[in-house]
């Protein structure tokens, strides 16, 4: 449960000294993607933090989402949980299992009724479908949802699932899939999409909610700004190259060999917001463009039915092929029929002909 | 040292080792900073997780700027390496969680990087400190 | 705007099938009734061939005579630079190039990103100079009406709005995109019922213009 210590005390409890408490913020300050300089107003603010609760819903999701956050490395996952945030229902996680588990989300919710964060990852049926698509101890996702974020301060969706729907919503989303915010408009709703998202994004989001105890600055899309405020194109190392016209055009080129741009086989970047270009993944080893892949945008809304991943961005989602077959054919008819039309008017005119004669014609005046 | 390093990957060294223009503008930056360091005492601080990087741009810039002659390391929350450049008053800040994995790495600007110093809060507890040893000892000795 | 996303995939989806659809069926009508009208059978015997002499037209009436560029030099070099800046813009961006191979299974090389964003500025600076020049010369501005204007219009948005996407001047991305293809969208929708039309007949008229006089034995 979530303790009345604040935060400064209980890393002192457990014999960090201030110079790790330093370090501590320094990482963090590099998590929230604020400048180091940063790092002393971290200092100040977490001393006085309290460690707040979390309850993480978990609906109609892979649990890749969980899979990140537990690889993310700064600070450690078990600083994270253990000593920032009181992780009180997380129901892959928890060792607490059936009445008790749903006890243990009850009893966070009745003690910290109005300050409590909700996470949840993964879409769930929308109002209207068939709720049991996914249900957790035979409720619905909706009621759940709707229970556990009644008395939140605020809920972090996290994923591109609970973000925006994501594969369950794809086409044809045959269980009715919607995202958090189409169903929670009466409390703060941040996105932290990716398919996953960048784990020391997560955990960066909720230090910055910890640190600061508000909620960061948001795009169009409810997602932080720090981490979404620029696009991959826009920060990626490859640039140059898409500014020079070389491109890759096949995997094993030699413009691939040579580390060229990627938007010819794909490379979502230039639509998609998100930090893998600095933030990088598994502990700043890498990230997709740098490993030779294109971009597939999976941190914007329906990057499912967004058309193939590898192909360029500026191709149509939709084979025409068969709308302009028919169109054409069509054209072909209209247009015969217009000639047709025009012909017979001719030849009915010259058919039609009464010649004048001069004498007719003076009648006439 | 990470849990990555044991995983065995052949590196594949890419024919052209190029340059992607990232590091040069990082120098830039650094001689700024030092000329505001000079000029006002003001330190500067670069988070180099925070640079799009090529790769290897990283490493290519830490090797230009080389190895100074202080080296130290902090035991707190996992280890610290600091490290000065070659460059007087450049300091590399390695911070390393307690398995060993990077959790951030700073260039500093500054004449020492402040987390070498002494912190006002320890330097406070310090005298008691002092004085509960000063007191154990004139208890009795045995404890010596 | 908050589903700048959706409105990407819309005009990419939907909304390209239909423009395509009423540009194909448009133009199509309109290139077939021509074709089958034809013109009038000419019964004097024919002099001299007419496939050569019309092929040579449709190439040299591209390139103004003397007296008519001292005439109207600035409609002539105005009008090739932007008509030119348009054309290379639009078969040598290699987004476009990405695009076309997708819809006809054909491609070619492309230019490098640079050349074609300052042939597209030179572009819009003709356009531009155009529409002041119709709105200044008192003898064009009497002539112009409705349709030029909406022509101008529409071909100066399809320009200006791929330049602002490659700039990345509107954010975020998936709406400058989504605004670029819709105005082409346009472009292709009005396309075959006004004079935009000229994109194909000024060829098939140069053509006959070409073969009446090949056949007729007159230099052309
Ligand atoms: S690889 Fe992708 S993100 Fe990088 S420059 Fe090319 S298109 Fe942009």
């Amino acid at each position: 449960m979530a303790t009345s210590k604040t935060l400064g005390e209980s890393l002192r409890e457990h014999g960090v000294s201030r110079r790790g408490f330093l370090k501590f913020c320094a990482a963090t300050a590099t998590m929230m993607a604020l400048p180091p300089t940063m790092a002393p107003a971290i200092a100040a603010a977490l001393e006085k933090a309290r460690r707040p609760s979390v309850i993480w819903l978990s609906f109609q999701e892979c649990t890749g989402c969980i899979e990140s956050l537990t690889r993310s490395h700064s600070p450690t996952v078990e600083n994270l949980i253990l000593d920032v945030v009181s992780l009180d229902y997380q129901h892959t996680l928890q060792v607490a299992s059936g009445e008790l588990a749903e006890e243990a989300r009850l009893q966070a919710m009745r003690e910290n009724h109005g300050s409590y964060l909700v996470i949840v990852d993964g879409s769930l049926p929308g109002p209207g479908s068939n709720m049991g698509y996914s249900t957790v101890a035979g409720h619905s996702n909706l009621d759940i949802l709707l229970e556990t974020v009644e008395g939140a301060a605020a809920v972090i969706a996290v994923g591109t699932c609970a973000a925006f729907g994501g594969l369950p919503r794809a086409h044809p989303n045959p269980t009715g899939a919607v995202a958090v915010q189409d169903i929670i408009t009466n409390k703060p709703v941040i996105n932290v999409s990716g398919c996953p998202p960048i784990p020391t994004v997560i955990s960066g989001v909720l230090a910055q909610f910890l640190t600061f105890g508000k909620l960061p600055e948001l795009d169009a899309y409810g997602r932080p700004l720090a981490f979404f405020g620029q696009s991959i194109h826009d920060r990626c190392y490859r640039r140059p190259f898409y500014d020079k016209g070389l491109f890759a055009e096949t995997f094993d080129d030699e413009g691939a060999k040579a580390g060229w741009c990627l938007y010819r086989l794909g490379c979502k970047g230039p639509s998609t917001y998100n930090a893998c270009a600095t933030m990088r993944w598994n502990a700043g080893t890498s990230w997709p463009v740098e490993s030779g892949h294109p971009c597939l945008g999976c941190s914007e809304p329906d990057f499912w039915d967004a058309g193939s991943f590898y192909q360029a961005l500026s191709v149509p989602t939709v084979d025409s092929t068969q709308t302009l077959g028919l169109a054409a054919a069509a054209g072909v008819v209209i247009g015969g029929a217009a000639a047709a039309l025009a012909k017979h008017g001719k030849t009915k005119a010259v058919a039609d002909r009464e010649p004048v004669t001069v004498e007719q014609l003076e009648q006439k005046l | 040292m990470s849990a990555l390093d044991s995983i065995a990957i052949a590196v594949e060294v890419p024919r052209l080792a190029q340059e992607w223009g990232n590091a040069l503008p990082i120098l830039h930056e650094i001689r700024h900073g030092l000329e505001r360091l000079a000029a006002t005492g003001e330190p500067t601080l670069i988070d180099l997780r925070a640079i799009p990087f090529g790769p290897g741009d990283e490493a290519r810039l830490l090797e230009r700027l080389g190895r100074g002659e202080v080296e130290a390391r902090i035991h707190a929350l996992g280890e610290t390496l600091i490290r000065e450049t070659a460059i007087p008053a450049v300091w590399l800040v390695d911070f390393l969680n307690a398995e060993g994995e990077r959790i951030a790495l700073h260039l500093q600007i500054d004449r020492i990087p402040g987390l070498l110093m002494t912190q006002p809060e320890d330097l406070a507890e310090a005298p008691a400190r002092l004085d509960r040893l000063l007191k154990e000892l004139a208890g009795g000795g045995e404890a010596a | 705007m908050s589903d700048s996303m959706e409105f990407l995939l819309w005009t990419k989806g939907t909304l390209f099938n239909w423009a395509l659809a009423i540009f194909a069926l448009g133009m199509l009508a309109r290139l077939v009734e021509i074709f089958w009208l034809g013109r009038a059978p000419n019964y004097a015997e024919a002099r001299a061939g007419q496939w050569g002499p019309g092929l040579r037209t449709v190439f040299t009436r591209s390139f103004a005579d003397p007296g008519t560029f001292k005439r109207s030099g600035f409609d002539v070099l105005v009008g090739w630079v932007w008509h030119l800046g348009f054309i290379i813009v639009l078969f040598l961006f290699i987004p476009h190039i990405e695009l076309i191979k997708s819809v006809f299974g054909m491609a070619w090389p492309g230019l490098p990103n640079p050349v074609i964003d300052a042939i597209s500025a030179l572009t819009l600076a003709g356009l531009v100079a155009a529409l002041v020049h119709r709105l200044t010369h008192p003898v064009k501005k009497h002539l112009s009406d409705f349709e030029d204007y909406l022509t101008w219009a529409v071909t100066f948005l399809v320009v200006l709005t791929g330049y602002v996407a490659y700039h990345r001047l509107i954010n975020p991305y998936p709406l400058a995109l989504g605004i670029h293809i819709l105005s082409v969208e346009i472009f292709l929708v009005v396309l075959p019922f006004t004079k935009l039309t000229h994109m194909f007949t000024a060829f098939i008229a140069r053509w006959y213009n070409g073969a009446i006089f090949g056949r007729k034995g007159v230099q052309s």
